[in-house]
């Protein structure tokens, strides 16, 4: 695992999320009114929505397009819609957030 | 040692005595479950696979052919893997050896049994009941019969008055014979109904021609080598070529009684289905259970699942009993009777009777609850009443009412119309979720959906642009049976709250609440951080309260009023800039040529709102590309004002007598950046001839001779709305002036996302006229907050340029391989 810093949780607005580009597709981080940070996959299971774009509340993101409500600890879709997107370890340490990616197999 | 002996891995042997709806409905369920624990055998007496019995009376009537009624074709045994035994009767059950025993002599082992045998129709003990010519009414081979004999035609009697009896009495009738229904007591059904319903039901069968004998007990078959006639205790007779009996119905419990399994009137199986032998299980009507017995399908199934449930050694279900209620199958006679519909002591009783229309319903509370029913005539709210009654609701609210049932509709459709239920099973309803009519009605029937939020989460109709709302709650009514109360005088605003969208605007006027978060909290929120429900409700209530203070949240905002464009289905967007009145010049349409050439648009398209839109766009790009455009934004994203469409009018036109291009342009500068509950189109066409189509717009304006004619409230798109006329004015200013002033009213009182159709729908024409055009001062006043709301809104496009606005267009970081 490596730890990736990302920049001020500030730049991140609360109740919605910003997207990273990465070699593994664009990862979303999402900001709820605790200033927890989530990072899943930027592609909602449905149709592929920028979740990067959606409302955030609690432990929860809406998807922009179709508005599918996906858990973002578990990565899951809620009821009655099922599909998931890969969840990401995210760290804050005095305001940084920092992104764990798998290292590349080679 | 010798080679181990291989272990026959035998699967365990279920045997189903009884091939009909209760039996095989538990096959179904138990293969949905387990699929392969068992090898199943069948069998069943009757000739036929399993058929729908309830099919019965159409098939006699002749409005239904017998093969319409097979539930279970004999491919489905084979595709099962089911082995059916059909014209084989089980004649003993051998529970030490564990095996059954068949008529013609074959025996089975089983390692679980399941007695599904049903019911006989029972037969008044009177001499003579076994006349050729006697019938009973239970199966197919008797359907059969009786069309054979119907065939010569004369006089049919039947002998009993309850649902089976007038079932056949209507099927004999259709057939064409001459028929009289014999009950013994006052009224016709009346196990489901009182004497004034059991009246108007003989009522409307005398007049489709089948005759009451009311209060005779029979006495006698008469005839010697065939039925001819019936004798009575008081020494009447009628003559009859047919004779019936639908007296009622004796579970079939011969072979578990003569097995020694415990049987009352029917075989007693306690919550599990299980009778006193754990190997055996019974459902159906040959059951009793905590001292019931049934004879409707409904239980049935709700035994074949708990009874499948244990034999798919799940053993977690429990069945409790059910709560039954009955309708009465004769075309065009509607009847609906559940629970105690007698009433009595400490009852209370609310009851409707129209005879002028054939209406009558009557409904029995106790405590405030609903105990019982019966519908004649109307029985729209039949489904309605029995959930009421099942779930035990506290109707105190609404009891006055109770017969009516609740007709409400949603904001939008027209008044008392039900389009909704007009339509075809297969027409879409939800278009983003592509969600069929059909579907929907499945989901509320199946799941007993009740409310819109509901039917949002099961389906997701409705649950992501909201346009089809309205015909979703038309469904919702049409298909819960006249009750569906979509706008209670308290609707909450969303799941997060219990308050009300006006008592949610209420407070942040009240407690001056600036900005989403704030209300949030000071409302108590359920959930803190709101849902994609309420946040942008109460972000645009906060805007519309607090012009100037109010924070305008952009994560409160759908993502196209967030990026300021609209998104694809595949991520881009879309650029509209705005191009006033839909008048241009030849520089701003080669500037939009040259954007969209240097940045490679996919497609330049022209809108339905008579400007550009340019598709395709990344949004990291979008900033770069308002900079080279170096317009104003269109709003074509926005809950705001869209377009003002026009049409060429007296500048060029030959027929125009108003100049509609200079207002249309007038209008769109004054409306420029006014967010709305919805969006907002307006249109000015030069004359009556109203080429700009003005009289589906929101606001549409009409030039004639003496000056201006303004209509409000029209909609083009689904749900078409001719647009009502509000006034006629004579100059520019004037229009300027009304149709700030409407606008302005709409936004203060319209619920967010509702349009102005339904909006000028619910608050009344008459009203909005006085308040925005007799009233000069109040209409002053409402332009005047108008004009000062599109004060402190800037062009989002020329803040994002200036850097001023922040739309996130490119990522957080970009990390490298
Ligand atoms: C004309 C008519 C109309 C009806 N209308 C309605 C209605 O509108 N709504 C409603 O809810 N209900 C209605 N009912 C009642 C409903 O049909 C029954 O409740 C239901 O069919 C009972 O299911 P069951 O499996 O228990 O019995 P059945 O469907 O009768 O199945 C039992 C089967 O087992 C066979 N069998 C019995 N003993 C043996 C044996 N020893 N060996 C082999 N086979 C055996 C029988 O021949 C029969 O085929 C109606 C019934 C009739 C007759
Ligand atoms: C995601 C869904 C939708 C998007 C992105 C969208 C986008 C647009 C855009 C960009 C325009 C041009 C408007 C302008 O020039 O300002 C437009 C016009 C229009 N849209 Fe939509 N629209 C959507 C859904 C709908 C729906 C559901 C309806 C009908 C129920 C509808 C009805 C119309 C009509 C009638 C016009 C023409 C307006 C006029 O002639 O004045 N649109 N739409
Ligand atoms: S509405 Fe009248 S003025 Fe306008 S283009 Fe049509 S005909 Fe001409
Ligand atoms: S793409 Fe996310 S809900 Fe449809």
């Amino acid at each position: 695992m490596e730890w990736l810093a990302l920049g001020n949780i500030e730049e991140i607005p609360a109740l919605g999320g910003r997207y990273v580009e990465t070699p593994q597709g664009q990862i979303a981080l999402l900001r709820n009114e605790n200033d927890e940070v989530f990072a899943v996959s930027n592609r909602c299971p449905h149709r592929g929505g920028p979740l990067s774009e959606g409302f955030v509340s609690g432990k929860t993101v809406f998807c922009p397009l179709h508005n599918w409500q996906i858990d973002l600890e578990k990565g899951e879709a809620m009821a009655p819609d099922h599909g998931c997107v890969k969840t990401f370890p995210v760290r804050i340490e005095e305001q940084q957030v920092w992104l764990g990616l798998e290292k590349a197999t080679p | 040692m010798m080679n181990p002996v291989p272990i026959q891995h035998r699967k365990a042997r279920l045997v189903v005595v009884g091939n009909g709806m209760a039996g095989i409905r538990a096959v179904e369920e138990l293969l949905k479950m387990a699929p392969e624990i068992y090898e199943i055998t069948v069998f069943g007496d009757e000739p036929h696979p399993n058929y729908n019995r309830i099919l019965l009376t159409p098939v006699l009537a002749g409005e239904m052919a017998l093969e319409e009624t097979i539930l279970n074709p004999l491919d489905w045994y084979a595709e099962h893997g089911v082995t059916l035994h059909t014209g084989s009767r089980v004649t003993a059950i051998d529970r030490v050896r564990r095996q059954v025993l068949t008529e013609d002599g074959r025996t089975t082992p089983y390692d679980r049994l399941l007695l599904a045998t049903g019911a006989a129709a029972a037969i008044a003990p009177i001499p003579g009941n076994h006349l050729p010519g006697v019938f009973s009414y239970r199966d197919m081979a008797d359907v059969e019969q009786l069309t054979h004999s119907s065939d010569l035609g004369g006089e049919a009697v039947v002998i009993g008055g309850g649902l089976l009896g007038l079932e056949v009495a209507h099927g004999l009738r259709a057939r064409g014979m001459g028929v009289t229904v014999v009950h013994r007591r006052a009224w016709p059904l009346d196990k489901q109904l009182d004497a004034r319903g059991g009246k108007l039901l003989q009522t409307a069968m005398e007049a489709r021609g089948v005759r009451f004998l009311l209060g005779k007990e029979s006495a006698a078959v008469l005839g010697d080598t065939h039925v001819s006639g019936l004798r009575f205790t008081d020494g009447s007779e009628i003559p009859a070529d047919v004779l019936v009996m639908t007296i009622g119905i004796r579970p079939r419990i011969e072979i578990a009684q003569a097995a020694g399994l415990q049987c009352e009137a029917g075989i007693l199986v306690d919550d599990t289905l299980q009778t006193y032998d754990p190997r055996i299980y019974a459902v159906g009507e040959c059951v009793q259970h905590r001292g019931q017995t049934y004879g409707l399908v409904a239980p049935l199934f709700e035994q074949a699942k708990v009874a499948a449930n244990h034999l798919a050694e799940y053993g977690r279900m429990r069945y409790q009993g059910s709560v039954t209620s009955t309708k009465l199958k004769v075309t065009g006679i509607e009847l609906f009777s559940a629970g105690d519909f007698m009433g009595g002591d400490h009852c209370e009783e609310v009851t409707l009777l129209d005879s002028s229309q054939g209406i009558y319903k009557k409904v029995i509370l106790r405590d405030n609850k609903v105990v019982g029913g019966l519908l004649y005539g109307d029985t729209s709210i039949g489904p309605w009443l029995f959930q009421l009654m099942r779930d035990g609701t506290d109707v105190s609210a609404f009891r006055d009412n109770i017969v009516f049932g609740e007709t409400h509709l949603g904001d939008s459709g027209h008044a008392g119309e039900n389009q909704a239920s007009r339509l075809a099973d297969g027409a879409e309803i939800c278009g983003c979720n592509g969600i069929a009519k059909g579907s929907i009605v499945k989901a509320i029937r199946e799941q007993g959906l009740f409310t819109l939020e509901e039917v949002r989460k099961c389906t997701k109709a409705s649950a992501s642009c909201g346009s089809c709302t309205g015909l979703v709650e038309q469904l919702l009514a049409s298909t819960l049976g006249g009750f569906y109360d979509s706008a209670p005088k308290k609707k909450a605003l969303c799941g997060c709250t219990e308050l009300s969208h006006q008592e949610v605007r209420d407070a942040i006027l009240a407690e001056r609440l600036l900005s989403v978060r704030q209300t949030l909290a000071y409302l108590d929120w359920r959930h803190p951080g709101g849902c994609a429900t309420c946040r942008p409700a109460i972000n645009y209530y906060v805007r519309t309260a607090w012009p100037a203070e109010g924070l305008d949240d952009a994560q409160s905002r759908f993502i196209n009023e967030r990026a300021h464009a609209n998104i694809q289905r595949d991520g881009t967007y879309s650029v509209v800039p705005r191009i006033y009145g839909g008048v241009t010049s030849p520089a701003a349409l080669k500037r939009i040529a040259e954007v969209a050439e240097r940045h490679n648009v996919p497609m330049v398209k022209i809108t339905g709102g008579q400007r550009l839109d340019l598709l395709g766009v990344k949004k990291e790009d979008l900033p770069q590309i308002w900079a080279d455009l170096d317009m104003p934004s269109g709003h074509a994203y926005g809950k705001a004002l869209r377009t003002v469409k026009s049409c060429v009018g007296t500048d060029f036109c030959r027929f125009g007598v108003q100049d509609s291009t200079r207002l249309a342009i007038a209008l769109e500068r004054g409306l420029e950046r006014m967010w709305a509950p919805h969006k907002v189109k307006l249109a000015v066409s030069g004359c009556p001839r109203n080429c700009a189509e003005s009289t589906i717009k929101d606001f549409g304006i009409i030039g004639v001779d003496s000056g201006w004619e303004l209509y409000v409230g029209g909609n083009g798109g689904m749900k078409v709305r001719a647009a009502d006329l509000l006034c006629k004015v004579k100059t520019h200013e004037e229009v300027l002036e009304v149709a700030k002033a409407f606008l302005q009213m709409y936004r203060e009182d319209a619920q967010y996302l509702e349009r102005t159709a339904p909006w000028v729908e619910r608050v009344g024409l008459d009203h909005i006229k006085a308040v925005v055009v007799e009233d000069l001062e109040s209409r002053r006043q409402f332009a005047a907050r108008m004009e000062f709301a599109l004060s402190q809104e800037k062009d989002p496009w020329a803040e994002a340029i200036s850097g001023r606005l922040d739309i996130h267009a490119a990522p957080l970081r970009r990390i490298p391989a």
